[in-house]
């Protein structure tokens, strides 16, 4: 078998000695780790920025006068360029960080919808979305007597783009969809939603916590008003996470939480905010992590975001063929365009079942409905087993997880 | 069904059966076997207030009162969930609410299927048992009531 280096210019096996977790052994098998849409795993550089800040220059950041803090501020505020250049924001104010892709939905949610929502007003998002894109909103809707609007998938899991632009009207106020699902790999047409929704003055928020490790994102040629994305799902650290907004809508917004960072003056009579982005990011934020946010960021751009595209791109393309080729198995999802997830089936067995005999063969997958239950209710189906591939994944690692799934399935037979 | 042994006999049979086993799959085939032969649940009993509503798979669970003693009924959508639990109404069948409310259920440790009690979320077997519990609690307390009227 060609290797995967030769094809694709990525040379995995240099990629992998960066990554220790992945010489662990699972129930005395190399483990082989196909978990990575729920988070990816960590390259030593991120692990060691974590180290490095800690032993080094941990400090509160932007209030002290010492050399710890102005060190420990010029990194975190480091990170903040490095995101603003990897999505090609306009400025560093315009990025905002949070916990997660979760928070800044939610931010959003809190703050601009609850400011600009009137009762009839509506929110529109897909029938794909996580939990994390459904919830926030509903609840603001709830609030606001606004209603949710919701595009439906076909059976391939794309979005209905007919019926999305029947959906919009001068009452939507804000449209909110994934990049790229979780459950089904998809790969939204965002330009065309955006410049619709413009087209009738809303608003347009993209949730990113897939698209953002796999795809160019550019939120610039994009045109999205939001994009929010988690830094544990790009080789990063858990608890950090971004959210993007363009300046002029983030100004207009009213703060999400209150407390210190966030303000100028404080008097008990009246509280003058704080500029761009601090408004934001009351108290003191996730310091170590968001420092080694940015040695992640810089790893996935070392090693090429085309690359990894590439190989990627070879990797679903091998599982698909290896997974179809499995007597009753079924791929949940079939979109034209896919990040590197694969949502399957397999007749008369539970997914859990699956999950448990391939991870006891050393095979870390997903199983369950993905957080997205009404997709799983589209489907008809109470969950997949879920493989989803990172820039490290192999085509022998694939092998792997289709002689286990034989297996797997000859046991449960 | 349990009626001469105690909960601690019925454990230890399963965890000589499972000493046999050299291999996790001789054990998950073991147990697979157990949740296909598990009869299933009538569909009457699959009613809403029945389930107990993991993350992914769903437990269904019946029980009744005969001559003081407890009887379980239960099933799954899946199937190794089912080979567990189809264990645990095996052991806890048949005896009085103190000896189920008193049941340390180690066999599951024993047999090395304490990670299965560990994800709670997603298959509800952890509270399968609390669940088997409270009904023995429930008719405890019932039996209690009879008593003092």
């Amino acid at each position: 078998m060609e290797t995967v280096a030769a094809i694709s210019g990525l040379d995995v096996m240099a990629i992998r000695e960066n990554f220790p977790i992945l010489n662990r052994e699972l129930n005395g098998k190399q483990l082989v780790y196909f978990d990575n849409a729920a988070t990816s795993q960590k390259p030593q550089v991120v692990i060691d920025a974590l180290v490095n800040y800690y032993s080094h220059y941990n400090a509160n950041i932007h209030r002290g006068i010492h050399t710890l803090a102005e060190e420990a501020t010029a990194a975190y505020e480091a990170t903040r360029v490095t995101v603003q250049k990897f999505i090609n924001a306009a400025s560093p104010e315009e990025i905002i960080f949070t916990r997660g892709a979760t928070e800044g939905i939610n931010l959003v949610a809190y703050t601009w919808a609850r400011k600009n929502l009137q009762p009839g007003d509506e929110i529109i998002i897909s029938a794909m979305e996580h939990h994390s894109n459904i919830v926030p909103w509903q609840m603001v809707c709830e609030e606001k007597k606004a209603v949710l609007k919701v595009i439906p998938i076909t059976s391939k899991g794309e979005i209905n783009l007919e019926v999305y632009e029947k959906l919009l009207s001068p009452k939507t106020k804000l449209v909110s969809v994934v990049h790229a699902s979780n459950s089904l790999g998809t790969i939204n047409p965002v330009k065309e939603i955006i410049t619709a929704a413009h087209r009738v003055g809303a608003v347009v928020m993209l949730d990113g916590a897939q698209s953002t490790v796999h795809l160019d994102i550019d939120v610039h040629d994009s045109d999205c008003d939001f994009f929010a994305f988690s830094g544990h799902k790009v080789y990063g650290p858990t608890g950090v996470g971004v959210l993007y907004g363009k300046k002029e809508i983030l100004e207009s917004m009213p703060p999400f939480m209150g407390g210190g960072e966030m303000i100028k003056e404080v008097t008990f009579e009246k509280t003058i905010y704080n500029d761009l982005p601090y408004k934001y990011e009351a108290g003191t934020p996730n310091i170590a992590d968001t420092v080694a946010l940015k040695s992640a960021l810089d790893f996935l751009k070392k090693a090429g975001k085309e690359n990894i595209r590439r190989h990627e791109e070879e990797l679903l393309e091998y599982a698909t063929a290896q997974l179809q080729s499995i007597n009753g198995l079924t791929i949940i999802g079939n979109a034209s365009q896919k990040v590197s997830v694969v949502s399957f089936t397999v007749k008369n067995i539970h997914p859990q079942d699956l999950g448990v005999l391939l991870d006891n063969q050393g095979i870390a997958v997903r199983t369950g409905h993905h957080c997205t239950q009404p997709v799983m209710d589209f489907f008809k189906i109470p969950g997949t087993v879920r493989a989803s591939f990172a820039m490290y994944n192999t085509k022998e690692e694939i092998d792997t997880l289709a002689a286990g799934l034989h297996k797997a399935i000859k046991m449960l037979a | 069904m349990g009626e001469n042994k105690t909960i601690r006999e019925t454990e230890e049979e399963i965890i000589d059966s499972f000493s046999l086993f050299d291999t996790w799959e001789e054990k998950y085939e073991y147990i697979i076997d157990l949740g296909k032969q598990l009869a299933p649940l009538d569909e009457k009993y699959k009613k809403p207030e029945n389930i107990i509503k993991g993350c992914q798979s769903t437990v269904w669970l019946v029980a009744e009162n005969c001559d003081g003693k407890i009887f379980y009924k239960a099933d799954s959508d899946a199937v190794i969930v089912k080979g567990l639990i189809s264990m645990l109404v095996k052991v806890l069948s048949g005896h009085a609410p103190d000896e189920i409310l008193d049941a340390k259920l180690d066999f599951i440790r024993e047999i090395g299927m304490m990670n299965h009690l560990a994800q709670t979320r997603s298959n509800g077997l952890l509270a399968m048992i609390k669940q088997m519990k409270n009904y023995a609690l429930a008719y405890k307390s019932i039996k209690e009531t009879e008593k003092s009227i």
